[in-house]
């Protein structure tokens, strides 16, 4: 089975032109003239995405990741910068040039056509003749479960097989080298977007599309990607792996923001590279810039422990969530969280905290100090 | 699970049923009263049957206007809805200019009736008329008083002129009502403006297009007013359609027996052109 997998895949890729996406300088506004930092919708950014890979883009709303995504597509023409191809500017192509195929947060499907019809646009459009839409629109409504509706109108279909319509458009051209999805499980029932984020992933193993995932969601963004590009305000916080955002974010944001618990961020003053919390040493595997700023300290509450010295602090609140229980604790600095396994002691009120020395990191202005830190 | 008995809810109900009395179940049946007698007057009544209905079913005079109703309102129908769909479709979808168009587009509505008749009746006058001294001045002969062919041209023109705004304004409505996911689709699927409009804005616009074809309909078929101050059904009856016809036989001749059989017979035909429309417009809609 998985040497069938891979050697269909590899036969698919030589059938296709491969793509490395590159931005170079890359910045967006929706005004004319954009004159604050805040104007613009998306800043500055330089990003490579490697042929084939899976990303993630993750961020709160409003944050630019849709602009990015529609930037990609051609949508949206940037304001500035350049969008490459495999080294081929493709800035000012239209979508439908691009090679690019878009699943959006609404399921988008023609109402009047059938399901079948529904999937041989894209070919239609692009001249492909009927016996090679007939090969490929049977094989991409096997991938995607459509088989046995393939004959029914499309507007009578659920939010989940309309969605699945969308993504099958996207499969069905040969002449695509990216898929970008813009939140598309954002209106599919719960039980079932298991199955679907599910089913996109085993689509990614078949075919050898780069795919790009939008979301707001930690998790959707985990279980999808190989690489997860974190966004905040415009920018781009972070690239890396799911293990690496938790293991050692760059930015307090993406502490925050990955973890459930996120991370804990705690005040504190830094005297010669070293951190210390109301006069106490806080060891961390970080020294902190010399650079002037707001020195933080930052820990996830998995490396936060009771012991009996350290920070001085009281239990103010226990919470149940299965296997362990997250407790919360206030001290100089502000209320720490941390997590205890289920059965295990928790100290009566007034206790310590020991913070791991290998997962705890000094933060200046909110960007992980010691890093080449941009400006 | 009790049910509770409240007779209460009969009053909550009451005005209503008195106002649909009053404005539509009375008059109707006064109609209907109509239709079966015969009167000279003095509110004397005698019974009459069917017979006012097989006379106008059979008379040419009726079947003459029945034909040149049907064809202003196949003709008007034929020009406002498609003109209206291409004027909304090359309307702006945002920006400063949308309200100027709407306002624009609302501007034939907000008209009076009978001063659109009055407007275009002057407009049209070949000594004075804009339009009728500019087409005397170029060459052609046009009398909308004397030849019935300038008569239904005036005729035609005034109505869409008047009633497309309305066609636009719902089209509108359904076209800016499509989310831009779809737009945005489309461009990714490489589909053509042709295509776009076919599968898109098209069926997206099916709803409203069944309202305005039903509403342009149902008011083309009773319109009264305007011709009336037009040309009032002339030159000749050349352009007496069904609604001037019935006043004359009502208010003309006073004849309140066969006009009243004449009304329900008019009530019925746009009863049945409507339930024809909607069920073949709606048609698959439940698939």
């Amino acid at each position: 089975m998985l040497t069938a997998g891979w050697s269909n895949r590899h036969l698919l890729a030589r059938l296709r032109d491969m793509a490395r996406i590159t931005l170079k300088n890359l910045k967006h506004a929706y005004m004319e003239n954009p004159a604050s930092d805040a104007d613009w919708a998306l800043k500055e950014l330089n990003l490579d995405w490697d042929d084939g890979g899976a990303y993630a883009l993750l961020g709160p709303s409003g944050c630019g990741k849709t602009t990015l995504l529609n930037l990609i597509s051609g949508l949206l023409t940037p304001s500035h910068g350049s969008i490459l191809f495999d080294g081929e500017d493709v800035t000012g192509l239209p979508p439908e040039q691009r090679k690019i195929a878009q699943v959006f947060q609404f399921p988008v499907v023609y109402d009047t056509m059938t399901v079948y019809d529904n999937l041989a646009f894209p070919l239609r459009n692009r001249g492909v003749d009927e016996t090679t839409v007939d090969k490929r629109v049977r094989e991409v409504a096997e991938m995607n479960d459509l088989t046995a509706t393939l004959d029914n109108r499309a507007s009578g279909l659920t939010a989940d097989g309309k969605q699945k319509i969308s993504l099958g458009r996207g499969l069905v051209r040969t002449d695509v080298n990216a898929i970008l999805f813009d939140e598309p499980l954002t209106v599919i029932d719960p039980h079932l977007k298991f199955q679907l984020r599910s089913k996109l992933k085993e689509l990614h193993t078949r075919v050898p599309n780069t795919m790009i995932y939008v979301t707001h969601d930690q998790t959707e963004a985990i279980t999808f990607a190989d690489k997860v590009v974190v966004m905040n305000v415009g920018e781009v916080v972070q690239v890396g792996t799911p293990k690496e955002l938790f293991e050692e974010p760059h930015h307090t944001f993406v502490g925050h923001f990955i973890g459930s618990p996120g991370m804990n961020v705690l005040a504190c003053e830094v005297n010669n590279g070293h951190a210390y919390i109301a006069g106490k040493q806080i060891a961390t595997t970080n020294r902190a810039d010399a650079r002037p700023g707001k020195s933080e300290i930052g820990v996830r509450p998995e490396f936060v422990t009771f012991s009996s010295e350290g920070l001085a602090a009281r239990v103010v609140k226990v919470s149940d969530a299965g296997r362990f229980s997250i407790v919360e604790a206030d001290c100089v600095a502000g209320r720490v969280r941390l997590l205890v396994e289920e059965g295990g002691a928790i100290p009566p009120d007034s206790t310590h905290l020991a913070f791991d020395p290998e997962a705890t990191r000094i933060y200046t202005d909110g960007w992980l100090a010691g890093r080449a830190v941009r400006s | 699970m009790n049910k509770t008995v409240n007779q209460k809810a009969w009053f909550f109900v009451l005005p209503v049923l008195v106002l649909v009395a009053f404005n539509a179940i009375i008059p109707l049946m006064t109609v209907v009263n109509y239709s079966v007698q015969e009167t000279f007057g003095d509110n004397v009544f005698f019974w009459a049957g069917l017979r006012w209905f097989e006379e106008i079913l059979r008379s040419p005079r009726f079947h003459d206007a029945l034909g040149r109703q049907l064809f202003f309102t196949g003709t008007i129908l034929a020009i406002e809805i498609p003109l209206g769909v291409i004027i909304a479709l090359a309307m702006p979808r945002k920006g400063p200019w949308v309200s100027v168009c709407l306002v624009l587009m609302a501007m034939p509505l907000l008209i009076p009736w009978n001063v659109v008749g009055a407007m275009w009746n002057i407009f049209g006058l070949p000594e004075l008329g804009l339009l009728g001294k500019t087409l005397n001045t170029i060459g052609f002969d046009y009398n909308y008083t004397r030849h019935p062919g300038d008569a239904w041209f005036t005729l035609i023109l005034m109505d869409v002129w008047h009633w497309t705004s309305l066609v636009v304004l719902l089209a509108y409505a359904g076209l800016v009502s499509i989310p831009d996911a779809y737009y945005q689709a489309a461009r990714i699927d490489g589909a053509s403006s042709w295509a776009i409009f076919r599968y898109i804005q098209l069926p997206k616009m099916k709803r409203v297009l069944t309202i305005a074809v039903l509403l342009r309909f149902m008011d083309s078929f009773n319109i009264y007013t305007e011709p009336s101050v037009l040309t009032g059904g002339g030159p000749g009856n050349s352009t007496t359609l069904l609604s001037l016809d019935l006043v004359k036989i009502a208010l003309g001749q006073f004849d309140l027996g066969p006009a009243a059989a004449m009304s329900l017979i008019y009530f019925l035909v746009i009863l049945l052109f409507s339930w024809i429309f909607y069920t073949v417009m709606t048609r698959g809609d439940e698939q």
